[in-house]
């Protein structure tokens, strides 16, 4: 293993109050407040969720008075989730963190861009949460067109300053997340410790390098198609105005060319999370350790060129229908990969079933269950049935919701320790993780059949036929935020205790370079290099 | 140590220029789609994008294709629009010409345009117009009607391409919008725009 040099000189006073936080440049702290940042977003994001299983609860309107608030609500959960809570905790909270400490740097490569990057969220948040409380549709507030925000609906729809809010958000957010992506290319590229080769490095680097590229070409896509709907508005150009010569289904080639990537940004640091804990808690090396970088790298780049499946409804040609079917299955190969080497590595493993290895193997099976119903809906012939259904919503839950989610808790839970140097009892993360998993399944689960018969996303109210599951569903809703009042909890206890955790909590399983240092870790660490010998993974 | 330090600054400032250069070559490219799909669907008539041609074809097949005409008038433009007959029966490769009668009904005089479209989108690249009047601003004075033609044939080599060979009827679809319909843009409006279906 690594022979870690951990010795904490300071080259100068380390900051003190909030200068330490506001000014700072250090990649822990930032990691830190990252992570708080998407808790907090998180119960924002969760709130509007509930309000929206609480409304479909039964059949016609029991809170919502107007149904296109009930939209905006829709589109504000979206968008609070995939930019605020998701992103910022998988790539700016764990990946400040432990990027560097994995591969042998003493900080990122640029701390000051990174100190950037993050306040640049909560101006972009801010700029989110006022386009919540301003006119967007003739006659109330907000814009409620959905996280995608196709034209004409936002082009003619909301003729209020709602959207206007919701465009500039997402530009802030996506020059952060830009920055960001900059930031860990140029760390894990120039900045790994003598001997860290490419193939040394662990999968969550490796998972963090194919997602900051994931960033880097997709995002400014995005900036641009808004950029283009904001002009649309307010400036008379006409991108996506067909009287004038535009095109609208342009609008949704540009968005899902950054959609696509974007559900696997928020996806592949979860995979490296995931594998660091199946190894750590089976006392094996990773199975298949290339075979596993390399997937990661062939979904980020398959996942380029498979965009128009989610425009299958659009009017796309027949033979460019063929093609995005067949590429869009092609990614189950190497997810497959994925999937069996993490089985591969349990087989035979001393398992120890801690928190977060059962958040890590619930985490496995849930994602595949929504694997499994994304290659369903690659189907062209079959995605005509259920385009726009709750089989869609099902399925992306599935994916993000149980999938990236689940990665976010169960590397919270293995990390915690290492971060704070205190320990959440193995026995409130294990009952978070039921009550959360007996909840998201049957919250997200019923979804399926309601989406099989027909129920279409973004309404407030349905046919009394979809009563019976939609009252289920909503039911797991609050099973699951119950969940997260015992996350809360477990985080209580650990800052009341007077326990302390060791350097390395785990055991001899967990061979990555952060469980060398001390919990928490020094201010700066790795003041002379570690030199990397091994091959643990 | 010091040196190192200087060459890692150095690699550093090479990958966030390179990343940087990245991020703005992928701006350009959405930007670049705009264009580069318009000359993408006008090379392969994908999308049913019609093909323009300078000269007929010299000989016609035995086989005979339908086309079918339709005319469209956007809401808010006070035009009639029609072609002089529904349907036309001609030989591939043949040319034909076809009148459209257009007719301003409103008090004053206005500009409009005409996008069009071929349906199947697979025929549009076979669908070949030797004259027509769409995408240039055509301004009728109050009460004035005008003819205008196309003047079209369907490439004989539609009968070689094994997905539509056996396909019938072709329709052309013509729709007129106000010239500059929105003077405002439409965040700067107090009333809102009508939804135009």
């Amino acid at each position: 293993m690594a022979h870690a040099a951990t010795s904490h000189d300071t080259h100068h006073g380390d900051p003190t109050g909030w200068k330490r936080w506001v000014m700072s440049t250090n990649h822990k702290d930032i990691g830190t407040m990252y992570l708080i940042f998407a808790i907090i977003a998180g119960l924002v994001g969760g709130f509007l969720s509930i309000a929206m299983r609480l409304e479909l609860q039964e059949p016609g309107l029991q809170y919502f008075t107007n149904p296109q608030t009930y939209n905006v609500f829709v589109t504000g959960h979206g968008l609070i989730m995939v930019f605020f809570v998701v992103m910022p905790a998988v790539i700016g909270g764990f990946g400040n963190w432990f990027v560097p400490l994995m591969i042998g740097a003493p900080d990122m490569a640029f701390p000051r861009m990174n100190n950037i990057s993050f306040w640049l969220l909560p101006a972009a948040f801010a700029l989110l949460g006022i386009s919540l409380f301003v006119e967007g549709a003739p006659g109330s507030n907000g814009f409620g067109g959905g996280w995608t925000v196709y034209p004409p609906l936002a082009t003619m729809g909301h003729p209020g300053p709602a959207l206007d809010f919701g465009i500039l958000s997402l530009h802030l957010a996506g020059a952060s997340s830009i920055l960001g992506a900059i930031n860990f290319i140029t760390t894990i590229l120039n900045m790994r410790a003598p001997g860290m080769t490419m193939h040394k490095m662990p999968l969550f680097a490796w998972a963090l390098l194919v997602t900051a590229f994931l960033l880097l070409l997709s995002l400014p896509v995005l900036a641009g198609a808004i950029t283009m709907l904001l002009t649309d508005r307010n400036f008379g150009t006409a991108f996506f105005d067909p009287a004038n010569g535009g095109d609208p289904i342009l609008y949704q080639h540009l968005f899902w060319f950054f959609g696509h990537p974007e559900v696997y940004i928020m996806i592949l640091p979860g995979f490296g999370i995931v594998s660091h804990i199946i190894s750590t808690f089976s006392k094996k090396p990773i199975f298949g350790y290339l075979g596993m970088a390399y997937a990661m790298v062939a979904i980020g780049a398959v996942g380029f060129i498979v965009w128009a499946h989610h425009m299958y409804t659009a009017g796309l040609a027949l033979n460019t229908q063929r093609y995005f079917m067949f590429a869009t299955m092609v990614i189950a190969v190497p997810t497959g990969v994925k999937i069996f080497s993490w089985i591969a590595t349990m087989w035979g493993g001393s398992i120890r079933f801690t928190a977060a290895m059962q958040w890590a193997i619930g985490f496995i099976f849930l994602f595949t269950v929504g694997g499994v119903t994304g290659v369903v809906l690659s189907n062209a012939g079959l995605d005509r049935n259920l385009h726009n259904t709750y089989y869609v919503v099902a399925h992306f839950h599935y994916v993000l919701s149980l999938g990236a989610v689940f990665s976010i808790f169960a590397g919270f839970y293995y990390w915690f320790p290492k971060m704070s140097g205190r320990i959440i009892p193995e026995s409130i993360g294990i009952l978070h993780f039921w009550v959360a998993f007996i909840g998201a399944n049957v919250l997200f689960f019923p979804m399926h059949f309601t989406g099989l018969s027909g129920m279409p996303r973004h309404y407030v109210d349905y046919p009394d036929a979809f009563a019976g599951w939609n009252r289920i569903s909503s039911y797991g809703s609050y099973i699951f935020a119950a969940g997260l009042l015992i996350f809360f909890y477990g985080i209580l206890r650990a800052y009341m205790s007077p326990v302390r955790a060791a350097n390395n909590p785990w055991g001899e399983g967990a061979t990555t370079l952060e469980w060398t240092l001390s919990s928490p870790p020094p201010h700066h660490q790795f003041d002379t290099l570690p030199r990397f010998s091994g091959s643990g993974h | 140590m010091s040196e190192a330090v200087a060459s890692r600054t150095a690699s550093n400032r090479t990958t966030l220029v390179a990343c940087l250069a990245l991020v703005v070559a992928m701006v350009g490219a959405a930007y670049a789609a705009v264009p580069l799909y318009r000359l993408f669907c006008q090379l392969t008539g994908f999308g049913g994008t019609t093909q323009v041609a300078s000269t007929a074809p010299a000989s016609a097949l035995a086989q005979m294709i339908s086309v079918r005409f339709d005319s469209n008038v956007a809401p808010g433009l006070n035009w009639s629009f029609k072609a002089e007959t529904q349907v036309t029966k001609l030989k591939i490769g043949e040319t034909a010409t076809i009148f459209y009668k257009i007719t301003n009904h409103s008090s004053e005089p206005v500009t409009a345009q005409a996008t069009y479209n071929v349906q199947p989108d697979l025929a549009g690249s076979y669908f070949n117009k030797l004259q027509c009047f769409c995408f240039t601003d055509l301004t009728l004075k109050p009460g004035e009607t005008l003819d205008v033609p196309v003047v079209f044939f369907v490439d004989p080599a539609l009968a070689s391409d094994k997905d539509i060979s056996t396909l019938d009827t072709i329709t052309l679809s013509y729709t007129f919008f106000p010239s500059k319909s929105r003077k405002t843009p439409v965040a700067e409006l107090t009333e809102p725009p009508k939804p135009q279906l």
